[in-house]
């Protein structure tokens, strides 16, 4: 049983209105407890739409979400638990800090959850670390970090409500390489020693190559597919055809591959590229390269 | 072929940027730290560097809107100082920048590319045609009546980015205009620039983070500290897989596999910046 | 959502009553104002109903909308219309009731000060639905222009009223997301006494005041690089062009004010 089910998922816009859209259409879906899920898809593919049903912010049309087996719309106060189990940091997630310390703000949600203060105190402090903002920066103005440093505590305001499910929507939007790793590389450090599940929105497929388990590709309101990540990339003659862009070491290998060089398919990361060509070359040359 | 903009070791910093501790003043921070760089007319220049590296405020320099506090900028032969000249010099340097919302001043489209006309007070008849030849430069002509929240993130840059070249500048700088956009967008904004680049000859000076852009440039500067540290066609730029990384920016990835690779003590051409290139050397080795 | 409310009570269409210059829109507005305050009877108002009532035939805008601009001025109606009702004394006496009491002139007041008022709203509503904000502005502008020989802002103020129109769809967007944002966090906007629920806006203002000014920041430098240095020697795109029909327009409007100001004197 996963811990995210949808059933005939839709949700409709503007119903009966002359501007009336299917976001999602007809969606059934089961995502497994504990992995870490990259989900891609074009503006209007239907994935902003999707993960806003999951924690209850969108109420669907038609069909059921069930978080943990329960479906999340049965009662108001299954609705407010599903906001607590999972949570959701949105694009651009600083821009909804608010508090007058750094220290505040990250306890917003958690306080929200009715925890005591020293477990308030505890969870702050503690995120604060695991996102790299250290103790000094804790009661200074939210406002004077740099934009990195923002991001990052936005994402451990939802990060100190510990939700089973952490959901992010394009988490490096705007950054520069370096703060992209930075971000990327602390929600792997999160999702491996908590456990939860995570799921990243993304429009960079390399990012989502290196770092995500299994791919959830959303197209025209639909899943178009959703596999582990070596699966997914072996359609990705599909995927850029959707008008998706594929890793450039994908595009690279399958061009190689059409002329007929056999090597596998499903490579999509330049460390494992390097591997399989050093491979090749050392079964075609006799262990010169290992 | 002559320079359109020269600066001449210029530096910056800001004012109030020290602080006070215990009555003693710790230096300024210095922003820029001697830039010299000539972009020549018809040049696509892209500036890389990571965020902080100064890469902004010198774009900021390049039509007048900071004036070095050591050096000179000139624009064509408009020292950046005059303060008289800055209408010529806006005129000839265009700017867009990064949040496509926040610069879009009318509350229809085609009023906004209007906008700078209207503010130099270019006669109505003439600001019509060269509305339009901007709308159709950018192809938004059809969506010259509507609003610009109507609009997608990559159609707001181009309606942006038509408001500019309507003044029919010489040169056009891009601060990370598409930093905010998503792929579509992105295509849709760097497809523009280099057909401008290209068909009209404007000069391009693009600031960006995106290495696939920039390897689509006839040269990179690359910034960090305030200082340029690289400056040359893409290919040798990317070459520098190490210097890049530890300035905390990325390569293509097959110029890293291919850097990777030769670290395995292959032979492969190290100046591979496309998919295309990458794929020849290797079916050379593979094969 | 928030995003459904129809922002700008603009209309589009291409009737007659949307083609005409808006300065002169305005000018007809202003008179035919002046209509329904100078009928001094009941009859007058009638024709300044008239008026209004042919001015929305041409605009073809449908009757509906104007009954739903009527609708949050009720309560506002029914308590001036009590008041006259019972404070206005003069006249037969028809009702009295321990100290209420309803006389000829009163009723006769409340009659006339409701139908001005319904009026008076169906003709500036009119005005709006059937011009754009933007040209509004603009015609505003150029009506208060004689103002700035007295050194009145008035390009400023317009200016000001642009960018708003502008900015408030964006702004309208980003409340929404900052209260799902807030919303995820565990914020409760919906239950709590009055004070909760003020409290409760803090994490949305706070946000939207910041965002509000990042935006105010960037676009100012946006109008620097395009070379804005406030009105002087402004052109414009789109100039406003009057003709013909906006002349007639205005004789027509004014031969109805003179047909009031006739009847007031045999009436």
């Amino acid at each position: 049983m996963g811990i995210i089910k949808t059933e005939n998922l839709t949700y409709t816009y503007s119903v009966g209105t002359p501007f009336e859209k299917k976001a999602i259409d007809n969606i059934n879906l089961e995502i497994e407890e504990g992995e870490l899920v990259g989900i891609i898809g074009h503006t209007g593919s239907g994935k902003s739409t999707l993960i806003q049903h999951f924690n209850g912010l969108l109420k669907p049309t038609s069909g059921r979400i069930l978080i943990e087996g329960e479906d999340i719309w049965k009662s108001k106060a299954s609705t407010r638990q599903a906001r607590f189990t999972v949570g959701l940091v949105f694009q651009y997630p600083e821009y909804q800090i608010f508090e007058e310390t750094v220290y505040r703000d990250i306890a917003f949600g958690p306080k929200n959850m009715g925890l005591t203060e020293d477990e308030i105190d505890y969870r702050v402090r503690n995120t604060a670390t695991a996102v790299g903002i250290s103790e000094e920066l804790l009661q200074r103005s939210p406002f004077e970090l740099s934009g990195g440093q923002k991001r990052r505590v936005a994402i451990a305001g939802v990060m100190a409500m510990e939700p089973k499910i952490l959901i992010l929507d394009e988490p490096t939007a705007g950054l520069d390489p370096k703060g992209r790793e930075k971000i990327l590389n602390l929600i792997k450090e999160h999702h491996k020693k908590t456990g939860c599940t995570v799921l990243i929105v993304s429009h960079s497929m390399e990012d989502i190559a290196r770092y995500a388990n299994k791919i959830l590709v959303m197209n025209k309101s639909k899943v178009f597919c959703y596999g582990k990540t070596a699966e997914v990339f072996k359609r990705a003659n599909e995927i850029s055809e959707m008008g998706l862009t594929v890793p450039q070491i994908t595009r690279v290998i399958n061009e190689l591959k059409n002329r007929g060089i056999n090597i596998e398919d499903e490579i999509y990361t330049v460390k494992y590229a390097k591997e399989i060509f050093l491979k090749y070359l050392s079964e075609k040359e006799g262990g010169a390269y290992d | 072929m002559g320079n359109i903009i020269k600066t001449d070791d210029i530096h910056f910093y800001y004012e109030n940027e020290y602080s006070v501790e215990e009555g003693v003043e710790s230096p300024v921070k210095e922003i820029l730290k001697g830039i010299n760089l000539d972009i020549n007319k018809g040049e696509f220049v892209a500036v890389l560097g990571h965020n902080g590296s100064g890469k902004s405020t010198f774009a900021k320099h390049l039509n007048a809107i900071l004036l070095p506090k050591k050096g000179t900028v000139y624009i064509g032969d408009i020292d950046t100082k005059l303060e008289d000249r800055h209408f010529d010099i806006r005129q000839r340097v265009g700017m867009v920048f990064q949040n496509p919302d926040n610069q879009i001043v009318a509350t229809v489209v085609e009023e906004d590319v209007a906008f700078a006309l209207e503010n130099l007070g270019v006669e109505p008849k003439e600001m019509r045609n060269r509305v339009d030849d901007a709308l159709k430069a950018v192809d938004m002509y059809e969506y010259r009546e509507h609003a610009p929240h109507q609009l997608s993130g990559g159609q707001k840059q181009r309606v942006a980015i038509a408001g500019v070249i309507a003044m029919r500048p010489e040169c056009i700088v891009l601060d990370e205009p598409t930093a905010m956009l998503d792929p579509k967008g992105r295509q849709e904004v760097l497809k523009t620039i280099r057909m401008l680049n290209k068909n009209f000859g404007i000069t391009i000076v693009a600031i960006t983070h995106y290495m696939d852009e920039a390897a689509e440039a006839d040269r990179v500067v690359v910034m960090d500290e305030g200082e340029v540290i690289l400056d040359d066609i893409p290919k040798e730029v990317f070459s520098h897989v190490e210097l890049l990384k530890s300035v905390g920016l990325d390569v293509p990835q097959v110029t890293e596999l291919i850097y990777e690779l030769n670290k395995y003590g292959l032979n492969i051409d190290k100046q591979i910046i496309t998919e295309d290139e990458c794929v020849e050397a290797l079916m050379k080795i593979l094969a | 959502m928030i995003k459904d409310i129809t922002l700008g009570q603009y209309f589009p269409g291409n009737s007659v009553v949307h083609r005409l210059d808006p300065r002169f829109k305005i000018i007809i507005t202003m008179i035919y104002i002046a209509m329904l305050f100078i009928s001094s009877s009941i009859f007058g108002l009638f024709v300044g109903g008239l008026f209004a009532f042919l001015a929305l035939i041409l605009s073809k805008i449908p009757f509906k909308l104007i009954l739903k601009s009527l609708k949050p001025l009720i309560p506002i109606l029914l308590f001036t219309s009590l008041f006259n009702l019972f404070f206005i004394s003069g006249g037969d006496v028809y009702i009295e009731w321990a100290f209420i009491r309803v006389t000829e002139d009163g009723v006769n007041m409340t009659l006339y000060m409701a139908i001005r008022i319904i009026f008076l709203i169906i003709g500036s509503s009119l005005l709006t639905y059937t011009t754009s904000p933007i040209t509004l502005t603009d015609a505003i502008e150029y009506l208060l222009s004689p103002l700035k020989k007295i050194k009145m802002p008035v390009h400023e103020f317009a200016m000001m009223m642009t960018i708003a129109l502008r900015f408030i769809p964006t702004l309208i967007e980003e409340t929404d997301k900052i209260m799902s944002a807030q919303k995820a966090r565990g914020a409760d906007f919906e239950s709590g006494k009055v004070m909760q629920r003020i409290k409760a806006l803090i994490p949305i203002l706070i946000p939207l005041f910041v965002s509000a000014f990042r935006r105010a920041e960037d676009l100012a430098l946006a109008m620097t690089c395009r070379c804005y240095h406030g009105g002087e020697g402004r052109t414009r795109l789109n100039q406003l062009k009057s003709g013909t029909k906006d002349y007639m327009a205005t004789a027509i409007t004014i031969m109805f004010l003179l047909s009031i100001i006739i009847l007031n004197i045999f009436v």
